[in-house]
C-alpha cells in the first residue's frame, strides 16, 4: 500500500518500543527494547543543531549534545559513542537512569512547542550499539604518571573518578563494600530499568583501561582512609553514598513484612531474590503491598512488589502529583503497570498479628498549607481522617541519610550537621589534604548523574593536586 | 582468595570449624566482631562473630552449626575450597575493661562467640567464672579451650549426660546469690541470652549479650537487622552485634528470626534433594 500523498512530512519524536504493560510488570527483562537504527537516524533528524545548545548546559557533565546526534544522523554511530565518552563514561547507564526531562531535554527549545529531541533514548542506542559491535577505539590514555589514587565507593560517581584519572596516567584503585561493583547502580537500580550486565560491562572496561576494582573491602572497617595513606595512595576519593535508610519512627516498624527501600532492593537486585530459590536469598512477596514515598526509589519498589507476584502496589505519598520527585518515565511506567497512586496521605502505624506480621497501616488524610522551605506547600494533616488500608509489605521511600560508617572513623573530615562530608563547591575537595568526596555522601540523596558531575570535578581537581599539589 | 586453611568437625558432625585465609580482616579483626560470608555465587551473604584470629597467619576461625542450605553449603567447602566473598571485620567490638567478678555463659555456638570475650576478659585481669551448656554431652563445644580461658569452669547439658544436670541459668543463679558479679556476658540462643538477662535482672548485674539478627550488608545500610533496645531502634551490625541484655526486645528479636522460615525451609529441602540425587 503506497502512502498517502502528504505534504512536508513533521518528524515526530519517535516512541521508544517498551514491552507492554500488563506482560512486564510480571518479568524483570528491562521495559524499553530500544530505538531500532532506523528510529535513532529519524530522532537524530529531528535536532536542529542549534548554535548555542542550551541542552548542553543542561547537562551536569556537558556531553556535546548536538556532535554526538549529528554523528547518528548520518549513521555515524561509532563516532557517536567516541563523541559521548569525551564528557561521559557511562552514557547507557544515563541514557537510562537521567532524568532527562529536567536537564538536557527540557531545555531542547523544540520541546517549547512540540517534543523535545528523545536525547536519552539517543545517548542509549549509541551506547548499547557499542556495547554489541565493539567497534570504537578505547580512548587514548596519557602515559603512566607513578600516581596512586584510591577511589572509595564503585557507584556512579566512584567510577567516573576512576575513570577519568586513569585515562590521565594515574594508578587507580576502586574499593567496594559489597561483593559486587556498581553501588546503587547494582543495589538500587531493579534490573528492568538497568540491566546489571551493562553496568558489569562498565566496570570491565573500566579494568581494561587499566584500573583495580577490589570488592569486599568496607573501608573504615578493612581499612582505614590513613592506611591508604600509608600504603601510598597520594589521592582519596570518596563516593560511598548516602548509605543510611531512613524509617518513618512510628508503631509497629518493626513488624516482620516492614522494610527499608535500601533492604527491599537490595535483597531482591544485588542478591536476586526474584530469582529464589534459585539464588538462595529470599524476600517477602506481598499480595498487597504499600511503598511510602514517590521518588525513584519508591516507583522501582513499588514495580518490584508487582513483579514478585502483588496483587496490589500502592504509593502512598502524603504530598500531591505535583510535587512527586520521581522521573516522569517512571511515574508513567508504574502507572501503566497498575501501581495505584494514594496523594495526601501520611502513614500513621503499622499494625502486625501474633506471629510479628504486618496486616495493615493506618494512614492519616493531609491538605496543602502554606510552601516550606523545600517550597512546596506543606502537607497538613486533617484531623479525625485516618483509615485502614490492609497490607503484609511495606517498602519505606523516603529518602536515606549519611552512613556514618567511615566518616565517624576518619579524622580530619569536616562533616554538615546530617553528617555529610562538607567539600568545596568547585573541587570536591574536604577539608583533610588529599581527600575529596562528592555524590550522596555530599548532597544527600541525588541522581546518578549529578553523582558523575561531582566525580568529575572532583577527578579535574586530583588530577591538577597530583601535578602541583593542594 | 579466603581459602580454608584448617577444617574441623564438632559436635557429631552438626558443628563445623574454618580457618580461613583473610589476612587483612585478622589485622583489624577485634574480639566480638563479625564477618560476613558467602559461599558461592548464588548465595547469601551470612553473617558470623569470628571465633578466633590469627593476625601473624593472616587467617580467621568461624564456627558455625549446620541449621540450612547456606551453612550446608559452607560444609561442603573443603580444606583448600575457598569461600567466594568475606566482608569484615564488621560490627563494634567488645568493650573489655577489669571490672572484678565476671561470668560468662554460653550456649550451643555461642561458646564459639563467647570465647575470645572470656580469654581477653581474663587476659586483663578479671576473675573470670565460666558456665557453658549444650542439650547433650555430644553437642559441647570447646570445653578444653573454655576452661582455659576462665579461673572457674562448669558444664551443664539438659539431659545430664554430662556435668550439670540442667540448664546454664541454674547455675548462673547460684552463683550470683552468694558472689558479689560485676559482670555477665551471656552469648547463645536467643532464649537462652533473655533467660540469663531476667536472672541477672533479678540481681541487679549488669549483662551483655551478642545478638545474630538477620543481615544483608553489615554496614548500617539496610536496617534489616533492627533490633529494639531500650525502647529505640539499633542495627545490630553497626550498634551491636552486643547490647545491654536488659534492655533487648527479646520476644520481637525471636519473631523476626522467623522471617524467612518458610522461605529457608524450602530452601533446604530442595537442596537436600539435589545432593541426595
Amino acid at each position: 500500500m503506497s502512502a498517502p500523498n502528504i505534504k512536508k512530512e513533521k518528524l515526530s519524536r519517535q516512541p521508544m518500543p517498551e514491552q507492554e504493560a500488563h506482560i512486564r510488570a510480571k518479568n524483570f527483562d528491562e521495559v524499553p527494547i530500544g530505538l531500532t537504527k532506523d528510529m535513532a537516524i529519524k530522532e537524530a533528524q529531528r535536532c536542529i543543531q542549534c548554535k548555542k545548545p542550551a541542552c548542553v548546559e543542561g547537562c551536569p557533565v556537558g556531553v556535546d549534545i548536538p556532535g554526538f546526534i549529528r554523528h547518528i544522523k548520518e549513521g555515524n554511530f561509532t563516532d557517536a559513542i567516541t563523541k559521548i565518552w569525551e564528557k561521559n563514561s557511562l552514557p547507557a547507564v544515563c541514557g537510562r537512569v537521567c532524568p532527562q526531562e529536567l536537564q538536557c531535554e527540557g531545555n531542547c527549545v523544540l520541546g517549547k512547542k512540540d517534543d523535545p529531541v528523545a536525547i536519552g533514548n539517543l545517548e542509549r542506542f549509541v551506547a548499547d550499539y557499542e556495547r554489541k559491535n565493539r567497534k570504537a577505539a578505547l580512548p587514548a590514555k596519557a602515559s603512566a604518571t607513578g600516581k596512586k589514587v584510591a577511589v572509595v565507593g564503585s557507584g556512579p560517581s566512584g567510577l567516573t573518578v576512576a575513570s577519568d584519572l586513569v585515562l590521565k596516567g594515574h594508578d587507580v584503585s576502586v574499593f567496594e563494600a559489597f561483593h559486587k561493583p556498581g553501588g546503587v547502580l547494582v543495589y538500587g537500580i531493579p534490573e528492568f530499568r538497568l540491566p546489571k550486565e551493562i553496568v558489569f560491562s562498565e566496570v570491565a572496561g573500566l579494568e581494561s583501561l587499566g584500573a583495580k576494582v577490589a570488592c569486599n573491602n568496607v573501608i573504615g572497617r578493612t581499612v582505614t582512609l590513613d592506611e591508604l595513606f600509608e600504603e601510598g595512595y597520594e589521592a582519596i576519593y570518596i563516593g560511598v553514598g548516602a548509605g543510611l535508610p531512613t524509617f518513618l519512627n512510628i508503631p509497629g516498624e518493626n513488624l516482620i513484612g516492614v522494610f527499608s527501600a535500601n533492604e527491599y532492593l537490595t535483597r531482591s537486585n544485588l542478591m536476586k531474590a526474584y530469582m529464589f530459590p534459585e539464588y538462595d536469598t529470599p524476600v517477602i512477596k506481598g499480595k498487597n503491598v504499600i511503598t511510602l514515598g514517590a521518588g525513584n526509589v519508591a516507583m522501582d519498589a513499588a514495580r518490584t512488589a508487582l513483579r514478585l507476584g502483588a496483587e496490589s502496589s500502592k504509593i502512598v505519598y502524603r504530598r500531591s502529583r505535583d510535587e512527586v520527585p520521581a522521573r516522569g518515565a517512571e511515574v508513567h511506567h508504574a502507572e501503566e503497570e497498575g501501581v495505584e497512586f494514594f496523594f495526601l496521605t501520611s502513614p500513621v502505624k503499622f499494625s502486625g498479628n501474633e506471629k510479628g506480621r504486618l496486616t495493615s497501616m493506618t494512614g492519616l488524610k493531609m491538605e496543602l498549607g502554606e510552601p516550606d522551605q523545600s517550597g512546596r506547600r506543606r502537607p497538613i494533616p486533617v484531623k479525625g481522617s485516618e483509615f485502614d488500608l490492609a497490607c503484609d509489605l511495606a517498602i519505606i521511600a523516603v529518602g536515606a541519610g549519611a552512613n556514618p560508617l567511615l566518616t565517624r572513623s576518619t579524622k580530619g573530615l569536616a562533616l554538615n550537621k546530617w553528617g555529610y562530608i562538607i567539600t568545596d563547591e568547585k573541587t570536591g575537595k574536604t577539608s583533610r589534604k588529599g581527600v575529596w568526596a562528592g555524590g550522596d555522601i555530599v548532597t544527600g540523596s541525588a541522581t546518578v548523574i549529578l553523582a558523575m558531575g561531582a566525580g568529575r570535578q572532583a577527578a579535574d581537581s586530583i588530577d591538577n593536586y597530583l601535578a602541583v599539589g593542594w | 582468595m579466603f581459602e580454608i586453611v584448617k577444617r574441623e568437625v564438632m559436635a557429631g558432625g552438626t558443628v563445623i570449624l574454618n580457618e580461613i585465609d583473610a589476612p587483612l580482616i585478622a589485622k583489624k579483626a577485634m574480639p566480638g566482631q563479625f564477618v560476613i560470608l558467602k559461599a558461592t555465587e548464588t548465595g547469601e551473604r551470612i553473617p558470623l562473630t569470628m571465633a578466633d584470629t590469627d593476625p601473624e597467619k593472616g587467617t580467621i576461625t568461624i564456627i558455625y552449626m549446620v541449621v540450612g542450605k547456606s551453612t550446608a553449603l559452607f560444609r561442603d567447602l573443603k580444606i583448600g575450597d575457598s569461600y567466594m566473598d568475606v566482608i569484615g571485620p564488621l560490627g563494634a567490638p567488645t568493650h573489655l575493661e577489669k571490672i572484678g567478678k565476671v561470668i560468662c555463659v554460653g550456649g550451643g555456638t555461642g561458646v564459639a562467640v563467647l570465647h575470645p570475650i572470656t580469654r581477653g576478659l581474663k587476659q586483663i585481669g578479671n576473675d573470670v567464672t565460666c558456665i557453658i551448656g549444650a542439650r547433650n554431652k555430644d553437642l559441647l563445644i570447646l570445653e578444653d579451650k573454655m576452661k582455659a580461658a576462665s579461673n572457674h569452669f562448669h558444664v551443664c547439658t539438659d539431659d545430664g549426660s554430662y556435668g550439670h544436670h540442667g540448664f546454664v541459668t541454674e547455675i548462673l543463679e547460684k552463683i550470683l546469690k552468694e558472689e558479689d558479679v560485676k559482670l555477665v556476658v551471656g552469648i547463645g540462643p536467643v532464649p537462652m541470652m533473655k533467660a540469663v538477662s531476667n536472672i541477672t535482672a533479678k540481681y541487679q548485674v549488669k549483662t551483655m549479650v551478642s545478638l545474630n539478627p538477620i543481615m544483608i550488608d553489615g554496614t548500617g545500610m539496610c536496617g534489616g537487622c533492627r533490633v529494639s533496645v531500650g525502647g529505640k531502634t539499633k542495627f545490630a551490625c553497626v550498634d551491636g552485634p552486643e547490647f545491654d541484655g536488659h534492655e533487648v526486645d527479646f520476644d520481637e528479636l525471636i519473631l523476626r528470626l522467623r522471617a524467612y522460615t518458610d522461605e529457608e525451609k524450602l530452601s533446604n529441602d530442595t537442596y537436600c534433594q539435589v545432593i541426595n540425587a
